[in-house]
């Protein structure tokens, strides 16, 4: 059996749990940059803000119903969706944490138990111990329990677990599920599949799949035995690693100037470097990129962009973060209003596999400085250790101007009670 | 002959050191050696549930007879189910306060400090919880 849990609108209800006042006013919260909504509570939702919209675009509708806005602030959800894993844990050996507030949980061997009851009572402890709604569908398979995690919310069933078949049928479940919302079938397939006659879970559970695996992919033909109730899925426990690595992000206001890019870059390349630490890996090549704004016509465009190549593959941040500063050098021209700058790590090599080579430095002075300015940022915070060319000013990050407090990372952020 | 059996130590999951180092000169161990023992940690002093466990500031002096001063940090804990004496803090029209649970012989929020007239609640049904303080932080 195959459970899907997930919060309610995550990012609300982590505002919601810390600002009372947040509880009885339409909510939303915003992209990075302050771009566009990624999250709604329901009752922005009821009154049509949609996610990905631009906020300039809701702004009246926001300001008319008087709608709370946020900027999304992912140090809070982070740690509340590390303590919801934590809590599924004791509930379920196997969880695959498939995105930031929803894992599936995989109920080998126990056929004996009420697995309902089992979750509600988890569903009761998240709601106590996080403060955070929750919702599980219980099924035979991965996609079903998607779908059944739907209806449960949907039906605003009480406790919060539906199960299929029991607590609903199946045929009931996706008859009246359009096709688009099952798990891996997008906008896009949904219209192909409609030109087929087929609009609903139910008419895709009922096709053929050998045939559309060869009209469209093994992952529909593996979709539609899903369907049935065939498992096709493993859980993803270990995550694969990563066969590049990409650190970018636009900038809050648009610059020429070659030291607030550089500073970006350097901020971006520390990331990524540590990311490829944390992974045990290094960089054959880094790719540096900067862009003008596409969108912006009136713009005159540039988006050059250089790759250095490694003689040996490397995870330092200082040599990173002085090839980065070499092709900015080299890439960079005047003149142009950038909007955006990045670096993406590839041919990564596994660490472990690394020989010192005749010519390569075997800079274990380096390995040490690394592992000291590491272990102090993981202690201390991100970036309290770092290189000079980051720059201590940060006139380049994002906008993040109505984010609510660090409410469980920052000394002088805590609730007010 | 003596079988040799080697190990591999995976230095990750090494504990951290113990609170007395003998440095071992000329091989003879400090007596003391066997009294070592765990290092004391204030976190787990005050955290018994990391899960659970919420940190807030409180402001105002309404708990200064219970020994909390104002921008004193609070310990939280979610999980524990408050009962009468309880200091806990709820949720009061639409604000976090930090208050004394009273539940006999009915349901009120007391302030530890004279200066503030105890929350009568009505309807205690309705009356939220967002957690028990277990414990407290201040620097001087």
């Amino acid at each position: 059996m195959y459970g899907l849990i997930d919060v309610n609108n995550f990012y609300v209800s982590c505002e919601r749990l810390f600002d009372l006042k947040l509880r009885d006013r339409p909510v939303v919260v915003l992209s990075n940059n302050d771009g566009c909504v990624v999250a709604r509570s329901n009752e922005s939702r009821a009154l049509g803000i949609r996610t990905g919209s631009p906020v300039h675009q809701v702004r009246e509708l926001i300001e008319a119903h008087d709608v709370a806005v946020r900027s999304s602030n992912y140090t809070l959800y982070n740690d509340l969706s590390h303590r919801v894993d934590e809590l599924i844990s004791h509930y379920c050996p196997d969880v695959e944490n498939y995105s930031i507030d929803e894992s599936f949980m995989h109920y080998n061997g126990f056929q004996r138990w009420d697995l309902v009851d089992h979750n509600q009572k988890m569903v009761r402890q998240i709601a106590q111990w996080l403060g955070l709604p929750v919702c599980v569908g219980l099924a035979p398979t991965k996609t079903l329990s998607k779908v059944a995690n739907y209806w449960a919310k949907k039906l605003a069933v009480p406790g919060g677990v539906l199960q299929l078949e029991d607590d609903l049928p199946v045929q009931q479940a996706l008859r009246h599920l359009p096709v688009a919302e099952v798990w891996g079938v997008g906008r896009r397939l949904a219209r192909h599949l409609a030109a087929m006659g087929i609009r609903t879970a139910w008419d895709l559970r009922c096709a053929d799949p050998a045939h559309l695996q060869e009209r469209f992919s093994v992952v529909l033909a593996r979709t539609v035995r899903e369907l049935r109730g065939i498992p096709c899925l493993e859980l993803e426990i270990e995550p694969p690693k990563k066969e590049q690595l990409i650190c970018s992000r636009s900038f809050a206001d648009k610059t020429n100037c070659k030291e607030t890019i550089r500073s970006a870059l350097a901020y971006h390349v520390a990331r990524g470097a540590r990311s490829l630490r944390r992974q045990e890996s290094r960089a054959g090549r880094m790719r540096v990129w900067i862009q003008t704004n596409r969108f912006c016509e009136r713009d005159a465009q540039h988006s050059p962009s250089m790759t250095a190549k490694f003689p040996e593959p490397v995870d330092c941040t200082q040599r990173l973060i002085a090839a980065a500063s070499t092709v900015l050098d080299r890439i960079h021209r005047e003149g142009y209003r950038y909007k955006k700058a990045g670096v993406v790590f590839t041919e990564l090599a596994d660490t472990a596999q690394q020989q010192a080579s005749l010519f390569g430095e075997t800079d274990t002075k380096s390995v040490q400085l690394m592992k000291t300015i590491d272990s102090v940022n993981d202690r201390y915070g991100k970036g309290t250790l770092r290189s000079a060319t980051e720059g201590f000013d940060d006139k380049w990050a994002m906008r993040s101007e109505h984010r609510s407090r660090f409410y469980t990372s920052r000394w002088d952020q805590l609730m007010r009670v | 002959m003596n079988e040799v059996k080697l190990f591999i130590a995976d230095l990750r999951s090494v504990p951290s050191m113990p609170l007395c180092t003998n440095r071992v000169t000329a091989g003879f161990p400090s007596p003391a050696a066997e009294y070592a023992d765990d290092k004391l940690n204030l976190h787990s002093f005050l955290v018994k549930n990391e899960t659970a466990t919420f940190y807030a500031r409180i402001e105002g002096d309404s708990m200064i007879e219970a020994g909390i001063l104002p921008g004193d940090v609070l310990v939280v804990d979610r999980s524990l189910n408050a009962s009468h004496g309880s200091i806990v803090i709820a949720e009061v029209d639409g604000e976090t306060t930090c208050k004394r649970l009273e539940t006999q012989p009915r349901v009120r929020l007391i302030a530890d400090n004279p200066n503030y007239r105890p929350i009568e609640v009505r309807n205690p049904e309705e009356l939220r919880i967002w957690g028990v303080v277990t414990g407290l932080a201040r620097n001087f």
